[in-house]
């Protein structure tokens, strides 16, 4: 269970709610609402006040790279630090099941990254965030580089990993891909403060 | 040992060649004739006043007079390496972390030199100590303002690739090791350049100077060879403590990366 406590985003009334292993969140809104920032924030990429709990763990009670090696952000624009994919992933056995989920299974992992379509990036950051098997993983539009047909793969890719047990927050604009994986939905637009700003600060 | 002294009017003969600086700049437009006209005033001041506290201090041999120069040093060097930075820390740390590991290098540098390596008796003898500090100074003055400069840059240009091995659940020396790496090589490659040059283009400055004031030459060279190994050495511990204060700095305890410290660019040149 992933429990998120009066988490504070810059302009967003404090956030609270919970999400299940097998269940996935959508999380919608206007650019620049505050999506990204969520992720970020419960990945504890950025500093924001309140609560995070991870089966009963807050996330300041856990090593920043421990919390993350459980609770994984991928970026809607991911980037790498290595000049080839093989780099960055770790030598296990289920890479390949990864890679033929995606539809990489004839990708050369020893070429430069540089060198990969926006689309085959897109899908090698969802190999890299599973490869070591994180509970929790928190999509940005992770299939907003994608043509079609990848699409719908990786939609199916997702879907198999909430079947699967993972915690998933997702944020996305693909009406179809909401309608097939959403358990729950929150809309950061309509968010109303429980009460007025002031009485909460005092 | 006794070198040629030079008179007042010396001084004016090499002055002339300054002038003819000032007037390249004037026929060819360069406008540098005022900064050129004030720097030289600056340094003539400056060297001038170095001199007559030196031989002051010389005079007394006190520890008290020793330290106290020395510590002046070391603040306009803390001063002068703020200043280069383009991209500097916010509040108390623009000035806090180069100092220290300036500091921290070029002390530990020098009083090795002093009490391990030359060891003149006594340790403190002015004569040695300060001029030992002061070339210790410049040199890591260089590889750690190298340091925070290629750091600075760097942690914008590649913020998205050490942030992505953050959220993989790498700690922050992690993703920060190929940087620090870079910047130390930086920091550490004007040194090189020097020393493999030193004697076959370039006469060193200290042995020049030795020389010029009548030394035996091979006397001089033992001397900059033992001050090159001291100088590489100070730079390379200024170079490291540097790199590893600038990512603790960086980034924070949950291994966040912490742009908002770094204060916005400020970009000056000013002639003082």
């Amino acid at each position: 269970m992933l429990r998120i406590d009066y988490l504070s985003i810059g302009g967003l009334p404090p956030l609270s709610f919970e999400v299940a292993p097998g269940q996935c969140l959508v999380i919608e809104g206007p650019s620049g609402s505050g999506k990204t920032r969520l992720l970020r924030a419960i990945a504890d990429l950025d500093p924001a006040e309140g609560y995070v709990f991870l089966e009963g763990v807050e996330r300041s009670e856990m090593p920043a790279s421990l919390w993350r090696q459980r609770v994984r952000f991928v970026s809607a624009e991911p980037a790498w630090w290595a000049a080839t994919p093989r780099a960055h992933f770790p030598a296990a056995a289920k890479l390949d099941r990864l890679l033929a989920a995606l539809g990489l299974e004839h990708m050369n992992l020893d070429q430069p990254v540089a060198e990969l379509s926006t689309g085959e990036r897109q899908r090698l950051a969802l190999v890299r965030a599973l490869a070591d098997d994180p509970p929790v993983l928190l999509l940005d539009e992770p299939t907003s580089a994608l043509a079609a047909t990848n699409a719908a793969l990786a939609s199916e890719f997702i879907k198999f990993q909430i079947l699967a047990g993972r915690i998933v927050i997702l944020v996305s604009h693909d009406a179809v891909q909401i309608e097939r994986l959403a358990s729950a939905r929150l809309h950061l637009a309509d968010l109303e403060w429980p009460h007025a700003p002031d009485s909460v600060a005092a | 040992m006794s070198s040629l002294p030079l008179a007042n009017t010396d001084l004016l003969w090499a002055a002339l060649l300054i002038a003819l600086n000032g007037a390249i700049s004037l026929t060819f437009g360069l406008r540098l004739e005022l900064s050129l006209a004030l720097i030289t005033l600056r340094m003539v001041v400056q060297v001038a006043a170095l001199g007559v506290v030196l031989r002051f201090v010389f005079l007394q041999s006190s520890p008290l007079w020793t330290a106290a120069v020395a510590l002046l040093m070391l603040l306009i060097a803390g001063y002068e390496l703020a200043e280069r930075q383009e991209r500097r820390f916010r509040g108390w740390w623009a000035y806090g972390l180069g100092n220290t590991t300036l500091l921290f290098a070029s002390g530990l540098a020098t009083l090795y030199a002093v009490t391990v390596v030359i060891a003149p008796n006594p340790w403190y003898a002015p004569r040695y100590l300060l001029p030992i500090l002061g070339m210790v100074l410049g040199s890591t003055l260089t590889s750690v303002s190298l340091v925070l400069q290629t750091l600075a840059e760097g942690i914008e240009r590649e913020r998205g690739a050490i942030e992505a091995r953050i959220a993989q659940g790498g700690t922050r020396f992690e993703a920060f090791a190929p940087l620090m790496r870079r910047a130390m090589r930086t920091a550490m490659t004007p040194l090189l350049n020097i020393m493999s040059v030193a004697g076959m283009v370039t006469l060193p400055g200290m042995m020049t100077g030795q020389i010029l004031a009548g030394a035996d030459p091979v006397e001089a060279a033992r001397y900059q060879i033992v001050l090159m190994f001291i100088l590489a050495g100070a730079a390379g511990l200024g170079a490291f403590a540097t790199a590893v204060g600038g990512v603790l700095m960086i980034s924070d305890r949950r291994h966040r990366v912490r742009l908002d410290r770094l204060a916005p660019l400020a970009s000056s040149w000013r002639p003082f």
